[in-house]
């Protein structure tokens, strides 16, 4: 179908393809019949399922998507294959065991989950953090922002046909990895931003670590640009796919880069900061057509201004204790353990009863590399929370899927769905 | 209306005891500067409206609560706290303020009017919380369950759904 006729059926007033699943089926017995497919092909649109298992879905994702020919009519996203109950999980552990719990929704950016969860215990607590913690805290998360737009740039380039890309991403991502892994333990699931500042404060010579990350990577995404942005194929494919305007976003409650994409600079690090975004110099990137290119170098280029950040925090890292000294959150040092009983009993009540955190109900957000990473806790006074309630970006840009791919072409709802970055274990938490 | 609520809780969270400030005409709490608004569920989506036309122009999040072991609960003065609540959480990206919208919905009739209509972006979260919580979003356009397979029976987030385990039948060890 030629693209003037996809414009012209372009956008109805919805998008979704709202359809049971016995209606699906049905359709798809037809599809089976081996009349209907020696037959000659009808004219009408054809109803088809795209995954849960195809390797462009980005994890199990399942789009029913009715089919003009090659052009995408109606779809919808269907989810729900990777719920494991995680909410329900976070009722059951103390709000120290939280963390470990909630890592694990977004496993491509695990410290900004942690980090959600951990501002809101924090504020319902009524804890100060020490600034060191903070700052510890904006540097992990930075690199974690890095690692994961390159883990983006990495299945991007490869859903559009630059495999090279995919091995290039995987490479430089794995050296913020190695440094996680230096300073949390583990690459990824780290549980090291815990309520009341971190796990363990930076190794030594993490200086060093940081810089050569900071050195390396420029070179790197001078590449990446040779080798997709200014690329016509690279072009084609994107410019224009894809396209959301301020206002549908807005609507459908995206948020992200594919906000940013719009023109909207909607970022919470600067609109409504938090740790001590206020404190370091950097660019909202935003930009200008709403399609898949902007949201691709929109990625590109918020790597550059998370090494402007990690530049800062390595100039301004402050000195001090990289969790609170309030002895209610904090478990007493390992040395005192060992001359104290009352230590010793301290330090083994909080870590199997927990500690008690005020009733209340707060909601914190942070920006995620996906968009609005928000949390809803509710606590009744007790050591496990009420309800922790994780609000995942992924999950809510998923629904303009249907509105960017309608009209679009079978080629580029790949190129699409890669834009919109969701992380499955996230969406489905 | 908008202001008196917004003023009163800029200017003093510690002292306005003497009047229950109100904002679109329902009452409005300060969690620790966080602006929480408590409407009955025929006023609901009134205030959303109204929150709508005001500058909350994206619905971040709607989520649901299962109070049923946390009764005592506090809520604003002059509210009777019922067994859910459903949160909707609103942000203004002009004023850069958010707000949050708390609605007390009872046990025997867990029903809510849908927002979609005017917060398409609630289509989502209003499914989950209809999903895991069994509270139906009257005229949604798209009442199916999102995260649990179509044919399951309950509602997992409840407190009552027990946490529960499927019996793994471990194999003997041969020879032994």
């Amino acid at each position: 179908m030629s693209t003037a006729t996809a414009a012209a059926i372009r956008r109805p007033a919805d998008a979704v393809l709202r359809i049971s699943e016995e209606a699906a089926l049905e359709a798809a017995v037809v599809e089976d019949d081996m009349e209907a497919v020696t037959a000659e092909p009808g004219d009408g649109p054809m109803l088809i399922n795209m995954g849960p298992q195809h390797p462009s879905t980005h994890g199990v994702l399942r789009i029913a998507m009715e089919l003009q020919g090659e052009t995408v009519l109606r779809s919808k996203p269907i989810i729900g294959y990777l719920h494991t109950g995680m909410e329900k999980t976070a009722e059951d552990l103390t709000f120290l065991q939280g963390p470990t719990n909630v890592t694990r929704m977004d496993y491509a950016s695990p410290l900004f989950t942690e980090l959600v969860f951990c501002l809101a215990v924090e504020d319902l607590l009524g804890t100060e953090i020490p600034p060191r913690a903070t700052w510890i805290r904006m540097l992990m998360c930075e690199l974690n922002r890095m690692s994961s737009h390159l883990l983006f740039l990495a299945t991007n380039g490869m859903d559009l046909g630059a495999v090279g890309m995919m091995l290039y991403g995987w490479k430089e991502r794995e050296e913020i990895l190695r440094f996680f892994e230096s300073v949390t333990g583990l690459r990824m699931n780290h549980n090291y931003i815990r309520p009341g500042g971190v796990a363990a404060d930076l190794p030594d010579g993490w200086q060093d670590d940081v810089e050569h990350i900071l050195t390396v990577l420029p070179d790197r995404l001078e590449q990446f640009d040779t080798l997709m942005t200014g690329q016509p194929i690279w072009r084609d494919r994107t410019q224009g796919v894809g396209v959301i305007t301020a206002d549908e976003a807005i609507a459908m409650s995206a948020t992200g880069p594919l906000l940013r994409s719009t023109g909207e600079a909607w970022d919470l690090r600067r609109t409504m900061p938090y740790l001590a975004y206020d404190e370091v110099d950097f660019d909202v990137v935003v930009g200008a057509y709403g399609d898949t290119f902007d949201r691709y170098s929109i990625r590109l280029n918020e790597i550059r201004e998370s090494m402007r950040i990690v530049a800062q925090c390595l100039d301004k890292m402050p000195k001090g204790p990289y969790r609170t000294e309030d002895r209610k959150v904090t478990p007493p040092p390992r040395a005192r353990i060992d001359e104290s009983m009352e230590a010793l009993i301290h330090h083994f009540k909080i870590f199997t009863e927990g500690f008690r955190v005020p009733p209340g109900e707060t909601y914190a957000a942070v920006e995620s590399p996906r968009g609005e990473l928000g949390c809803y806790l509710v606590s009744d006074g007790g050591p496990k929370p009420q309800r922790v309630h994780i609000r995942a970006p992924s999950f809510v840009n998923l629904q303009s899927l249907p509105h960017l791919m309608y009209g679009g072409l079978l080629a580029d709802a790949i190129a699409i769905i890669s834009s919109v970055d969701p992380i499955m274990g996230e969406v489905d938490r | 209306m908008a202001d008196e609520g917004a003023a009163a809780d800029d200017a003093a969270p510690a002292t306005e005891i003497a009047e229950q400030p109100t904002m679109f005409g329902v009452p409005c709490t300060d969690e620790r500067g966080q602006q929480v608004l408590h409407p009955s569920r025929d006023e609901y989506l009134d205030v959303l409206g109204m929150a709508a036309a005001d500058g909350f122009e994206l619905c971040v999040d709607v989520c649901a609560v299962d109070g049923l072991t946390n009764r005592g609960r506090a809520v604003a003065p002059g509210i009777e706290p019922e067994r859910f609540e459903v949160v909707v959480n609103l942000l203004d990206l002009r004023g850069r303020r958010r707000l949050r919208i708390r609605t007390q919905v009872p046990a025997d009739d867990p029903q809510v009017p849908s927002a979609v209509s005017l917060y398409p972006g609630a289509e989502a979260p209003e499914r989950e919380a209809a999903d895991l919580f069994g509270i139906s979003f009257s005229d949604h356009p798209d009442p199916s369950r999102i995260l649990m397979p179509p044919d399951w029976d309950g509602h997992p987030l409840r407190k009552d759904y027990a946490i529960g385990a499927i019996p793994v039948q471990f194999k003997a060890v041969e020879g032994r």
